[in-house]
């Protein structure tokens, strides 16, 4: 796994999201807890670069973020759409290292 | 030529309409031609409501007639023209402008006519009744030129007719030659307590008055000169001493009258001519006229029924009735005297609250035959039920009327009720009716209203309807869960308690000491709204930012491919054309989409998310401000030019738009806040399809509230009249912190009112008589909200680390590759899905 640095964590909003790019890829980024989660930025209803503008929050104990267009919920940890699980979003590695976000690709 | 039988009206008022309308949904429409005749110049309106008018109701709003009624049920009606002889030999009606028809049957439904007490000099000018829209045209010419009014007659209506004079601005007196008002309903003390109430509103009061003459005055246009030898001066006289029958017709035509008037009938509403039937206050049944409509429409129904051959009978009707006069309530029950055999008596009276109640039951105290309500009448809907079904009374009957100051519940739970109990009079429906509506599917009040038609009539019976409802979903196992969410074990009402009382600031803070989790998008929206409702703290600081929806959190609506609409405010839809320039050199250069929206002002679209600081900026310059069209909050005042320039214009509305705005721009709310304000009743900027609408007239402002356009319209509700701008924005004040302390998520004041137990008297109830002690607090609220406003824009434009989320990537300049536009009609737009892959195919090749 091939480490990218993408921002600083000071750049990252406290319980809420931004969007990165990475190798030509959206990349929405939520800070919760300390924790950063990477998935795509892309909403597959609502056909638009936005999920990273969502509201983000736990719902039955999974942390997910809602689709600021149609409010649909995504799992931050798998990607999968709540309401209809067979959607599923690409999930991305990621960390913090020394102040630094990163996200992990293979290859 | 005609074979079908022919069914003639006589008289097109209240009940004479409801026959009608039942017709209609009978059998009978296509069967019979129907033939309708109107002595007024206008079909069937709503009397009971009359009084309404002086609110500002016009005759359109108080007709009873849908429109395309008589067109779309094959039903001939002749306005303006009455039937002058009724010919039972020949079987024809002559009406007056000469049309004659011959008929199978006529139905008498001529109602009743004022009566006027023979003094001398009762027909001086501006000596008036109280009973059409004519009638009361001429009571606002006559007040305009004068200073006093009295009505003759301390009755229900007289009692009503008051209220109407005080209202126009008259000093206002009640003359009664009984000693006690409302002598037919209630007894000597209640009267008594209601005497004060009446005082205590300036309405003065004189008892055991027996009108001599009235004769010119000298310093009112008349003087009214009593037995006892004492005198009052007034220009206006109301007459208001009962009502009698019209059956000047109906005796000419040779039918059995009763010996003091009022066409005879029998269980079948049948004359003496059995081709001829009578319903409403001209018809005689047992010795008795029924001056009520639910009495009247029970009538029609029979006579429909009767006309099918279906087996039905007029029984009599409960005469007991529930009103407020003024702010008191009134109620009568049955037997209020106690003169029945044996009756024994219970009385409560409260001197410091004015209350008087009075239960009248049968010696074994196990009936109920009568009760009188005044100043609390919450007990009437279950004192009815007993009284009504005959149910057994408590063990101490006194338990009903006593005040219990415990928890104790002694209301009648309305599962006691049988399913024969009759819950609306006015339109007969029971218990069962309303269980059954339930069972198919209805889940509200509206959807039971639009089903049953129960609560559409005089409304008493709303309170009673509830209880069942809610029993009986509680039985179908409807849980009705009010949890905000699975974060908060509350509603948003009472969290709003808990941030205020417990000053709580933050989300965090709110979360550790009330909820769970880590919360969600239901309830952090809710609560960033609620927070920003109480203290007013700028919506993008760190401990709010994540709480935003993304509208609120970019400070502008998303669109649908992720791009934001711009809206800066336009006060009251005034602008200059210097701003109007700016506005348009900045959605130039910015290559926007602009629209002009309902709201009167101007939207640009497709700004991108990095583009919307550097655009505020060149708008906040020129001196725009945001809009707030992204908040659940205030969105505009919409006006009409008003008196500046309209030719009809009888206020500034323009003006006192731009100041409301000012006022109430940003405050967040539970729902967006629509406004408007026309300067005459002509009513150009349609106030009544918003939340709050205000409409200039003679007497000063009149106020309307819980209005909505959008999915389901709602036509506001008139809450206070002739009001001086200062009071006016007190009342708006109150009106707009009780909404924001108490609606649901995402409620708009129109369903926040539906919803309202008491509904609009509570409502009035609070904001106007502060029922609950709340109105310093609320204004003090709004005025704290209106000292800490801030643009929203402005602010974060002069924060740089507020900036920093403006942008699409957090490490890259480019833009969104995804937001792709074309062009159409001049302007852009985003494109759609197949332009989308053309655009994509051409870049790539
Ligand atoms: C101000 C006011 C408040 C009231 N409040 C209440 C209340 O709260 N609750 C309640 O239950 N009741 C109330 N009432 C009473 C209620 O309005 C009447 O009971 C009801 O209107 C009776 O209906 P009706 O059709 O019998 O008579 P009306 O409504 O009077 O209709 C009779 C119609 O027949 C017409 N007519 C007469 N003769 C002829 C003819 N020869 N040819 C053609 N047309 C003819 C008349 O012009 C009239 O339009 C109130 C009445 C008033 C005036
Ligand atoms: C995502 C949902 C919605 C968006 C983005 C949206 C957007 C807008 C915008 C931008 C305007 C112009 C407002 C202004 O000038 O401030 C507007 C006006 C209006 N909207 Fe919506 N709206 C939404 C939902 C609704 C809903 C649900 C209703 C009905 C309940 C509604 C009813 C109206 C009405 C009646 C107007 C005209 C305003 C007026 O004449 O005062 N909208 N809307
Ligand atoms: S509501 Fe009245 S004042 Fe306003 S524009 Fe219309 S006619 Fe003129
Ligand atoms: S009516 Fe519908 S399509 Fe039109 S702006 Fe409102 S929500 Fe959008
Ligand atoms: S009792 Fe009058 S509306 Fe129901």
């Amino acid at each position: 796994m091939n480490w990218l640095n993408v921002c600083s964590v000071l750049d990252l909003q406290n319980d809420s999201g931004i969007c990165a790019l990475v190798n030509g890829e959206q990349i929405a980024l939520f800070y919760v807890q300390n924790t950063v989660y990477a998935i795509s930025n892309f909403d597959p209803f609502g056909n638009a670069n936005v999920l990273s503008r969502g509201v983000i929050g736990d719902l039955k104990g999974k942390i997910v973020v809602a689709s600021p267009l149609y409010k649909q919920h995504f799992n931050l940890k798998t990607g999968i759409c709540l309401e209809d699980e067979s959607v599923i979003l690409p999930v991305y590695a990621s960390r913090i290292e020394n102040g630094t976000v990163q996200i992990g690709v293979t290859s | 030529m005609n074979i079908k039988p022919t069914l003639v009206v006589i008289g097109n008022g209240m009940v004479g309409q409801y026959f009608l309308s039942q017709l209609a949904e009978s059998p009978l429409k296509d069967t019979h031609q129907i033939v309708a005749f109107c002595e007024e110049i206008r079909p069937a309106y709503d009397r009971v409501h009359l009084s309404e008018f002086f609110a500002g109701k016009t005759a359109e709003d108080l007709s009873l007639v849908p429109h395309g009624f008589f067109e779309q049920n094959g039903i001939t009606i002749h306005l303006n023209d009455k039937v002058v002889s009724v010919n039972r030999a020949n079987k024809t009606v002559t009406s007056e402008k000469g049309i004659k028809f011959p008929y199978d049957k006529v139905v008498f439904a001529t109602g009743s006519y004022p009566f006027v007490p023979p003094v001398i000099g009762n027909n001086r000018p501006s000596c008036l009744v109280y009973r059409t829209i004519e009638d009361l045209e001429q009571m606002v010419a006559s007040a305009k030129n004068g200073k006093v009014g009295t009505v003759v007659g301390g009755g229900l209506l007289g009692l009503e007719a008051a209220k109407a004079l005080r209202d126009l601005g008259l000093e206002t007196h009640v003359v009664e030659f009984a000693p006690r008002l409302m002598a037919v309903q209630v007894d000597e003390a209640g009267g008594a307590m209601l005497r004060h109430k009446m005082e205590n509103l300036g309405i003065r009061i004189h008892t055991s008055k027996n009108t001599r003459e009235i004769v010119a005055g000298e310093n009112c246009l008349n003087k009214m000169c009593f037995v006892d030898g004492e005198e009052l001066e007034t220009d206006l006289v109301l007459f208001s001493a009962g009502i009698r029958p019209r059956d000047e017709l109906a005796r000419s035509s040779g039918l059995a009258m009763g010996a003091r008037g009022g066409i005879e009938i029998n269980n079948q509403c049948k004359t003496s001519d059995s081709d001829i039937y009578a319903i409403g206050e001209c018809a005689l049944w047992n010795g008795m006229i029924y001056g009520l409509v639910a009495p009247g429409y029970a009538m029609a129904r029979t006579v429909v029924a009767d006309l099918q051959n279906h087996e039905s009978f007029f029984t009599g009707a409960d005469m007991s009735t529930k009103l407020k006069l003024m702010g008191v309530d009134v109620a009568s029950i049955g037997d209020a005297h106690a003169k029945s055999q044996g009756a024994l008596v219970y009385t409560y009276q409260n001197g410091s609250d004015e209350i008087y109640k009075r239960l009248v039951v049968s010696s074994d105290k196990k009936k109920l035959l009568g009760a009188v309500l005044v100043g609390d009448a919450s007990g009437y809907g279950t004192l009815l039920q007993y009284y009504l079904n005959g149910i057994e009374l408590p063990e101490n009957p006194d338990s009903l009327i006593l005040p219990h100051r415990s928890d104790e519940s002694v209301g009648l739970g309305v599962d006691a009720l049988p399913n024969s109990a009759q819950i609306c009079s006015c339109f007969n429906v029971t218990k069962g009716d309303i269980c059954s509506a339930i069972e198919a599917g209805c889940q509200t009040i509206d959807d039971l209203k639009t089903s049953t038609k129960a609560a559409t009539g005089c409304g008493g019976c709303g309170a009673l309807l509830k209880s069942v409802l809610n029993s009986e979903l509680t039985k179908q196992g409807v849980e009705v869960n009010t949890d905000l969410c699975e974060h908060f074990a509350f509603t948003r009402q009472e969290l709003f308690d808990l941030i205020r009382v417990g000053e709580i600031k933050t989300f965090a803070d709110l979360i550790e000491k009330h909820g769970k989790g880590l919360g969600c998008d239901v309830c952090k929206p809710t609560v960033g709204n609620m927070l920003a409702s109480q203290w007013n703290d700028f919506i993008l600081e760190n401990s709010h930012v994540g709480l935003q929806d993304t509208n609120d959190t970019f400070l502008a609506n998303m669109q649908k491919d992720g791009t934001y609409s711009v809206v800066p405010r336009i006060t009251g839809g005034e602008i200059s054309p210097d701003m109007l320039i700016a506005l348009g050199q900045v959605g130039k250069k910015y290559n926007l989409y602009t629209k002009i929206t309902g709201g009167q002002r101007v939207d640009l679209f497709g700004a991108r998310i990095d583009e919307l600081p550097h655009i505020w900026k060149e708008l906040i310059d020129a001196g725009f401000e945001s809009g707030h069209a992204y908040g659940k909050s205030l969105r505009t005042v919409k006006s009409c030019v008003g008196s500046t320039w309209c030719r009809f214009g009888v206020d500034d509305s323009v003006g006192l738009a731009i100041e409301l705005e000012n006022r109430y721009k940003g405050l967040r709310s539970p729902h967006k806040i629509k406004f408007a304000v026309s300067g005459c009743t002509r009513e150009c900027a349609e106030a009544q399809s918003k939340d709050v609408g205000i409409i200039a007239t003679e007497n000063g402002w009149n106020l309307y509230v819980c209005g909505n356009g959008g999915m389901k319209p709602r036509h506001s509700d008139l809450f206070a009249t002739g009001l001086d701008k200062e009071t006016l924005i007190k009342y708006i004040d109150r009106f707009l912190n009780f909404y924001v302390r108490t609606a649901d998520r995402l409620q708009r004041t129109s369903v926040w009112m539906e919803n309202m137990e008491g509904g609009l008297d509570y409502l009035k109830s609070v904001v106007i008589d502060d029922k609950l002690a709340l109105c310093d607090q609320l204004e003090s609220q709004m005025q704290y909200v209106i000292d800490t406003y801030q643009c929203e824009w402005k602010t974060t434009i002069e924060d740089e680390s507020k900036l920093k989320r403006f942008r699409h990537f957090i490490n890259s300049d480019q833009h969104d590759e995804n937001v792709i536009f074309v062009e159409e009609r001049g302007q852009i737009r985003p494109a759609n899905e197949g332009e989308r892959k053309h655009f994509k195919l051409t870049e790539v090749t």
